[in-house]
């Protein structure tokens, strides 16, 4: 039987794997932010996962304004690196994992959970940067990768309520896969940021602290939170955070935190990474 | 009922919504179109020409081609979009930022690493939500 092991919340910054890619990480300006993650590195490391769902949203890359799933999961085997109008990065093709995918979409969607399904689809750095933060510079990527997108672009995304719930099916349908499988699932985007308007460069400590501690001990609380309080209190772009939430739904009930870090700025926002066992 | 747009009380934010969305979609496509090398070039070479292939207004025309970045957020630019015109030109997103805000560069870079913009009241609410969600 298929089961969660672990759940990453990280932000996904392009600046970060621009970094990396351009070989400045380990420069004053970005060196704190690399070793302040190599703990979750490690960590991921030893739990050895052999697949991982990844919660992220697209940036204007695979999906455009034309058509605007509010979920979308991929259901490919392979995954090309988006160019995202700059070339695309010189990470390693994601591989998909087509019968788990699969298997998502039936039981998502006969829970209610209509999915859309992507046969075909580039990711961007909204899914390359947290697997870079997490795996680090690697020849092939450690696991395959479900990749599940969140419309985060068009007003208004899901509830934070709701992706908490998509979370919670994901569980039940990960538990009822067939397979011994061990899987992880990423929530990424975030923390407090703000990349548009007079109120650019916005960034609440006070915020990001209130929600990494409910993301461990209430996130029931945090699914109360409303999405002009997201905008207001945590950046118009803060928002992504409601897909922490989808992350955190398919761990359960009691979490271990076994690592969160956090630190400011990487380009315009605050980032965060949390690391959680399900207990 | 129609969904509250209270979020318009929060100041120097632009929500891309269906307002913005239904005004905004030609405009944000035309950026989508800079993600093809060719289109990128065809931008470059004559700018006001390449626009004709887009159904955009007088208004959001002109601010492509003065690089209003905060004027496109008001004629239905969406940020993750107009971001595309910068990376035509060679700039960052903390390029733009900086200019959204009116600050120099250096000014905005220095602003982040000292831990962004903090809120204040000033900056969380313009105070005219006679209904403000409680926190």
């Amino acid at each position: 039987m298929a089961r969660i092991v672990g759940g990453i919340a990280c932000s996904h910054v392009p600046a970060i794997g621009a970094a990396l890619d351009k070989g400045t990480s380990g420069n004053p300006y970005w060196a704190p932010y690399f070793n302040g993650t190599t703990p979750a590195r490690e960590w991921l490391a030893r739990l050895k996962p052999d697949v991982a769902i990844l919660i992220y949203n697209d940036h204007a890359n695979a999906l455009s304004l034309e058509m605007i799933p509010t979920f979308l999961l991929g259901t490919a085997a392979h995954f090309p690196v988006a160019d995202e109008g700059f070339g695309p990065r010189p990470v390693p093709p994601v591989n998909g994992h087509p019968k788990l995918a699969w298997h998502l979409v039936e039981n998502l969607i006969l829970d209610e959970f209509d999915m859309t399904i992507a046969n075909e689809m580039p990711v961007d750095h909204g899914l390359t940067v947290p697997l870079s933060v997490t795996c680090g510079q690697v020849p092939e990527w450690p696991f395959k990768v479900i990749p599940l997108c969140v419309n985060v672009i068009q007003y208004p995304p899901p509830t934070g309520a709701r992706c908490f719930k998509l979370g919670q099916a994901i569980r039940r349908a990960v538990e009822e896969f067939p397979e011994d499988l061990r899987v992880v699932v990423y929530g990424t985007g975030g923390m407090s940021h703000q990349l548009q308007g007079e109120r650019a460069g916005f960034v609440n400590q006070e915020f990001d602290t209130m929600f990494l501690d409910g993301m461990v001990h209430d996130p029931q609380k945090l699914t109360q939170l409303s999405h002009t309080q997201y905008m207001r209190e945590s950046g118009s772009e803060g928002i992504e955070m409601v897909m922490w939430l989808a992350m955190r739904g398919a761990l359960g009930g009691a979490v271990r935190e076994a690592y969160r870090f956090y630190h400011v700025p990487t380009s315009n926002t605050a980032s965060g990474l949390l690391c959680l066992e399900p207990t | 009922m129609a969904a509250p747009r209270d979020y318009e009380d929060i100041p120097g934010t632009y929500v891309y919504d269906a307002e913005r969305g239904r005004v905004g979609y030609h405009l944000n496509m035309f950026c989508m179109s800079l993600n093809d090398p060719e289109n990128r070039q065809a931008f470059k070479a004559d700018e006001a020409e390449y626009l004709e292939r887009f159904p955009l207004t007088p208004e959001q025309k002109q601010v492509v081609l003065k690089r209003d970045w905060l004027g496109m957020l008001k004629v239905g630019g969406n940020i993750y979009y107009t971001i595309k015109i910068a990376f035509c030109d060679g700039l960052t997103f903390q390029d733009v930022a900086g200019m959204m805000c009116g600050m120099p560069k250096e000014e905005y870079g220095k602003m982040m690493l000292a831990g962004g913009r903090v809120p204040t009241p000033g900056n969380l609410s313009k105070g005219t939500n006679s209904s403000m969600e409680k926190k």
